[in-house]
């Protein structure tokens, strides 16, 4: 016979080629803006050394700072309502016992992933306007909310799944009382979870684009919805240096809930 | 924990939701049956006009003519919606193989990689192609100074780019769900299989491939749905000319200001995409039982 090699089915001829070009389709265009936020040049795609200014321009404009912030008022006040409410949800789902209603909950709960963004838009812009409120930045703030709720919940669910009953039984055991067993075991064990839900809640609400375009009014525009508006003018450094701001942000809280959640194997 | 107080932990996230985003979707369908205001909004009477939009125009002495133009528009949403699906189980059914196929260790590392665009801004993800595909982009002035051009291509701005913008956004979200069910696989299923001298096709076929189909599944539907919705990529790089539904719907909010009609679009939006999350779950009991 001849030397065959032995089968190695974990590895099929020209995949791992295959699969880094598509992470190449990935990351290639995201590369492509930050190099072009870096460029000196005012034609964006013509390349005439490294430069911060258009960055510091963005620092100086005065309405993508006011967009910047009101973003972030946005995004703590729906974090942390999202986060209680997913926290509760979580507990209730996964230790409560329900006779009844446990499927519709969890399909209600996952409403906001399931039904497109711009159907979410223009309905609760009907519904706001419908009921005559016209706060643009409360408004957002209780949509924020809605749509972050899911986000925060998977994690703690999953978690709460993971870590089973086994330790909270032990403390029921030594006669805890269902609040200090909450406070004492369940909460202290669930605390990398909370906030790997928060932050992603955090950068979702931060991310929001449609449904803040919709239903923000003049005084409440968000950061990404006056970033489309730079972008509907055509193609600037500015734009370029902006959306390379918000890609930093995002990545770097992404990788935070993922180095929290690696602590979360741990406890 | 008892019943009692299990429902008070979950009457807040019950409560949110039911208010502030079910009870809007059934406003909307009350809304698609009112009449536009100009100024926006609804006024009385409440008639079936929207929905008789979809395929006819009001004539101005009143009367009906048959105008296919918004019907249209659906239907090249639908197929956009379908060819990302489709494009993006072909792309991304190898890429989850892959990732199965690798020590724990670096699956961590690649299942992150594919993660981490569904967290970075749509609008930015998108933005992107346009720098590549515009006139003074980077693609066309890469192939002229290679010199196979002189006049750039029009790469942007078509249902082609379009579609790119869609897979490019929707493209984790098919590579993840088949991920999660390959990742079960039971490897002597495929020694076994080899020792019955399957080819790698055939192992394919046979084995890897009726293991994928849930989560391909589960992929499609998290594909097929976002992206008949979607409002950036075919307004970015469809330039507005192309509308879709997305477009079109936001349309009727800002500058049509026929809130009803625009109503009607979203309800049957909304209806399509649950029908086909209720057709996945009725299948995945099918395939449990």
């Amino acid at each position: 016979m001849n030397g065959a090699k032995p089968f190695d089915w974990r590895h099929t001829p020209g995949l791992s080629a295959y699969t880094a070009l598509i992470f190449v389709f990935f990351y290639a265009p995201l590369l492509i803006l930050v190099i072009y936020a870096f460029n000196s040049s005012r034609l964006v795609t013509v390349w005439s050394g490294f430069s911060f200014k258009w960055f510091v321009a963005v620092a100086n404009n005065g309405a993508i700072r006011d967009a910047a912030f009101n973003s972030v008022v946005i995004a703590i006040v729906a974090t942390i309502a999202s986060t209680a409410i997913a926290t509760a949800g979580a507990l209730a789902l996964e230790r409560g016992r329900l006779r009844f209603g446990r499927g519709a909950a969890t399909a209600l709960i996952a409403m906001p992933l399931v039904v497109p963004e711009i159907v979410v838009a223009i309905t609760t812009l009907i519904f706001f306007s419908g009921l005559g409120m016209h706060h643009g930045l409360i408004n957002l703030m209780i949509a924020h909310t809605v749509f972050c709720i899911p986000f925060a919940l998977l994690p703690i669910q999953a978690r709460l799944r993971d870590m089973g009953g086994t330790l909270e039984e032990a403390g029921r055991d030594l006669y805890a009382d269902e609040w200090r067993l909450f406070r004492r075991v369940t909460l202290p064990l669930l605390v990398p979870a909370i906030s790997a839900g928060a932050i992603m809640a955090f950068v979702v609400s931060l991310d929001d684009f449609l449904i803040s375009m919709m239903v923000s009014s003049a005084g409440s525009t968000t950061l990404p919805v006056y970033i489309y508006g730079m972008m509907r003018l055509g193609v600037t450094p500015e734009v370029n240096a902006i959306s390379t701001i918000l890609l930093a942000v995002s990545i770097v809280f992404v990788a935070a809930a993922l180095l929290v959640g690696r602590r979360n194997r741990l406890a | 924990m008892g019943p009692n107080r299990t429902w008070l932990l979950i009457a807040p996230a019950i409560l949110v939701i039911g208010i502030f985003m079910v009870l809007p979707l059934f406003l909307a369908v009350a809304y698609s049956f009112m009449t536009a205001n100009p100024y926006g909004g609804v006024t009385q009477p409440a008639t079936f006009d929207a929905y008789l939009q979809f395929l006819y125009q009001r004539d101005f002495d009143d009367s009906l003519v048959f105008s296919p133009s918004y019907a249209l528009i659906i239907l090249r949403s639908i197929y956009l919606a379908i060819a990302t699906t489709l494009i993006c189980l072909v792309l991304g059914l190898p890429v989850a193989w892959y990732i199965v196929c690798q020590t724990p260790e670096r699956r961590r590392i690649l299942l992150f990689a594919v993660t981490l665009p569904f967290w970075i801004n749509t609008l930015i993800r998108t933005y992107c192609w346009i720098l590549i595909l515009r006139d003074e982009g980077l693609a066309n002035g890469a192939l002229r100074s290679a010199g196979i051009i002189s006049d750039p291509l029009p790469l942007l701005y078509n249902d082609g780019s379009i579609l790119l913008g869609l897979v490019y956004t929707f493209l984790p979200f098919m590579v993840l769900p088949i991920y999660s069910t390959l990742e079960r696989i039971d490897p002597r299923l495929i020694e076994a299989a080899h020792d019955l001298y399957a080819s790698r096709s055939a192992v394919f076929r046979r084995i890897v491939w009726p293991l994928a189909r849930p989560g391909a599944l589960a992929g499609a539907t998290l594909v097929f749905a976002p992206a008949l919705g979607s409002f950036l990529a075919p307004d970015l790089l469809g330039g507005g000319k192309k509308l879709l539904i997305g477009s079109l719907i936001q349309m009727q909010f800002t500058s049509s200001r026929n809130w009803p009609f625009g109503a009607a679009l979203s309800t049957v939006v909304t209806v399509v995409v649950l029908t086909v999350f209720v057709i996945r779950s009725r299948k995945v009991q099918e395939d449990r039982r």
